[in-house]
């Protein structure tokens, strides 16, 4: 069995430090509220949330951050920037992921006590993963397979009423080149000092299909929360306001059930 | 749940008797957190140019990293600020209250216990009663003095007396102690004073901070990663310490009288360089004072005007009766897995642990499995006696170093795997069943 008290690897192969592109909106942020840290999926970065979601979160009172983890960096890599940043916030962090950076959060719980966990879109398992992606989009996903990039479509990203000049936009930025580990991980570790954590997704995602989304939110105890219609991309897609306002109710209520019990 | 003292252990049990869902009440003689590690504060035995001798990556809490963009072996006012983030991150604070020195622990039956404080200021005490009591008042403050006869002219001061090079300069100054304040000290002695004596009893493997390129302590554990039998270990550190710091015989050091792994290890590469160039002359142990001289053991004399014992430091429970931690009458108490107190379940002491490797995480895993035990005997008291009577046969060789050199400083040494390993499996026996 793995040992989560003897961690050689760090402690004899730290991984090197690099300059991490952080987003943040701090200025409205209030005292009482734990400081929000949004973690981008597979090619995407810290632009994917800085549009909308990061302001629609200091719009409620809170301190939001969005990262990029290294380019070209493997899950431990990531996992390691995710801690990094979320360390050195001023307070306990919540963590928000989505897609497979849902997995770095997942990752990241198991080395940092995170006040409160989204997982968004989660691509937890990548077995069915990279089936739903050879089904829907073979010719994007097979050179990935080999080293190569991968090209993501519109419909696995986003839903049918997203113009179609928007999803390009979105598409030309997202630069893909996943690695093995994305779909041969272990599973991820338990998460340290047992912080709630919401899965949401979407029934019509392409990319996670729904049965994988039912597992991962089994794993943390409840049922995902759903927004039908909505593609993979829940913080750019056309309805993208409804997640983000969903996830921060549940923040909300969550924070403050633990603040007077 | 009490915890007493707000410094690294301290602050790390707070946070884990939180996550385990206990409230908190923490008692900080001083006005601020970080204990040793605080220069402001009185006990502290921070001096100017303390830097961590572990590296960083073996230094920090497992669940708060240092930041990456840090040196290998950060100083004392950045363990000080990482400390303070700690703290101010998860909230510890609030539960701190602040000049207030715990007077008694006192058993109250079934378990809990009396808790009498008073304000540092004087003023009336307090009593308040607690499910549990984490001690973590540290072992690094009530320094221990050699006691030498005689009358000597010059100054004498203990090595938490020492603060700032100036203190040094231009004087003849004898260090007596060969830990690694004592190196410390001598070194900085041999940069600002203007003679230097330093005094040990025996010879030790010095190992220096960098091998290869990478921090010594990483190289360690990339053998302890294989591995790799105590013996061959010790023949590679042998190895080692040839090659990089030498053999030390020829400045007058005595050879080591025991083989690496057998006593804390001493981590400087600047002693032997500045024995090499003839700045600090090594001699043995003192054994007298005489007027203005110190008489060495082997009938030399030496005539410093400031004279500093590194002699090191011992572990004291002034507000707890002897036996409730087992001590011994040399004050040595005796305890499970150096943290748990063999006849009272709801009493712990965490931090109190040397080892080759950084404290931080030794405190953070102990204040873990404190946290979890005191949380299973509340919601399973079954498997609590259970796990417990378990523990009670779980040998102490197992975890505590076997064959040191039998002195007051390794009372507490470990070896961080073993012991990393015999915590784990405690946490996996409490582990819930699911």
């Amino acid at each position: 069995m793995r040992s989560g008290l003897l961690r050689f690897e760090d402690w004899t192969d730290p991984v090197p430090p690099v300059e991490r592109e952080v987003v943040s909106l701090t200025e409205d942020a209030r005292a009482d509220l734990p400081p929000l840290l949004f973690v981008p999926g597979l090619g995407h970065g810290a632009w994917a949330f800085a549009d909308h979601w990061l302001p629609q979160a200091a719009s409620r009172g809170y301190a939001a951050h969005a990262v990029t983890p290294r380019p070209g960096g493997d899950l431990r890599a990531h996992v390691h920037d995710v801690v990094q940043v979320a360390a050195s916030l001023p307070r306990q962090a919540v963590l928000v992921g989505q897609g497979a950076g849902a997995l770095v959060v997942a990752y990241a719980m198991g080395r940092y006590p995170v006040r409160a966990a989204v997982l968004a879109a989660p691509v937890m398992d990548g077995w069915p993963t990279l089936g739903a992606a050879l089904r829907i989009n073979p010719f994007g996903t097979l050179p990935a397979l080999f080293g190569g990039r991968l090209r993501l479509s519109r419909k696995q990203l986003f839903g049918p009423e997203m113009p179609a000049e928007d999803a390009q936009q979105h598409l030309d930025r997202i630069v893909a080149r996943p690695r093995r580990e994305l779909v041969m991980h272990d599973p991820a570790p338990r998460p340290v000092g047992d912080p709630p954590v919401l899965v949401i997704g979407s029934p019509d995602d392409r990319v996670v299909p729904r049965t994988s989304l039912d597992r991962t939110a089994t794993r943390y105890g409840g049922a995902p929360l759903l927004f039908p219609g909505m593609g993979h991309d829940l913080m750019l897609d056309v309805a993208r306001a409804e997640p983000i306002e969903a996830i921060l109710d549940w923040l909300d209520k969550t924070l403050g059930d633990q603040g007077t019990s | 749940m009490c915890v007493i003292g707000a410094g690294a252990s301290g602050l790390a049990a707070i946070k884990n008797l939180r996550e385990a869902g206990f409230e908190v009440d923490c008692y900080e003689r001083e006005t601020s957190v970080g204990g040793a590690w605080n220069w402001r504060h009185d006990r502290s035995p921070v001096y100017a140019g303390t830097h961590l001798i572990t590296s960083r990556p073996l230094t920090e809490f497992p669940d708060f990293p240092m930041p990456d963009t840090w040196p290998d072996y950060p100083d004392h006012r950045m363990v000080l600020s990482y400390l303070e983030r700690y703290s101010a991150h998860f909230g510890l604070e609030t539960n701190v209250w602040f000049g207030t020195e715990v007077v008694s622990v006192a058993p109250a039956g079934d378990g809990r216990w009396d808790v009498t404080t008073q304000s540092t200021g004087g003023g009336s005490s307090r009593v308040q009663r607690y499910a549990g009591v984490v001690v973590a008042n540290g072992h690094n403050w009530s320094p221990a003095r050699p006691e030498i006869p005689g009358d000597f002219r010059g100054q004498v001061i203990h090595s938490a007396q020492y603060k700032d090079p100036a203190q040094l300069r231009g004087r003849k100054v004898l260090v007596i102690g060969g830990g690694n304040t004592g190196c410390d000290i001598a070194v900085e002695a041999a940069q600002q004073a203007g003679t230097v004596w330093h005094s040990t009893r025996r010879g030790y493997w010095y190992a220096p901070k960098y091998l290869i390129g990478r921090p010594a302590d990483q190289v360690n554990d990339r053998m302890l990663k294989l591995r790799l039998p105590l013996r061959l270990r010790q023949w590679l550190y042998r190895r080692a310490v040839a090659l990089t710091t030498g053999d030390l015989t020829r400045y007058g050091l005595p050879a080591p009288d025991h083989q690496p792994y057998e006593s804390h290890p001493i981590v400087n590469s600047q002693l032997p360089y500045y024995l090499g160039h003839g700045r600090i002359t090594p001699v043995p142990d003192v054994t007298a004072f005489d007027g203005a001289s110190a008489v060495l053991a082997d009938g030399r004399r030496v005539e410093p005007d400031l004279v500093i014992t590194a002699t090191g430091y011992r572990p004291r429970f002034e507000f707890l009766a002897p036996e409730l931690l087992d001590t011994a009458d040399d004050g040595r108490p005796d305890l499970h897995l150096h943290a748990f107190a063999r006849k009272h379940p709801t009493l712990a002491v965490v931090g109190l642990v040397q080892a080759d490797f950084g404290l931080f995480p030794l405190a953070h895993w102990q204040s873990v499995a404190v946290a979890r035990w005191l949380r299973l005997r509340v919601t399973d008291p079954q498997r609590a006696a259970a796990v417990q009577q378990k523990e009670s046969v779980r040998p102490v060789a197992s975890w505590s170093r076997r064959r040191v050199v039998p002195t007051a400083r390794h009372w507490f040494e470990v070896d961080h795997t073993d012991y990393l390993r015999a915590v784990e499996g405690l946490l996996r026996e409490m582990e819930p069943v699911s």
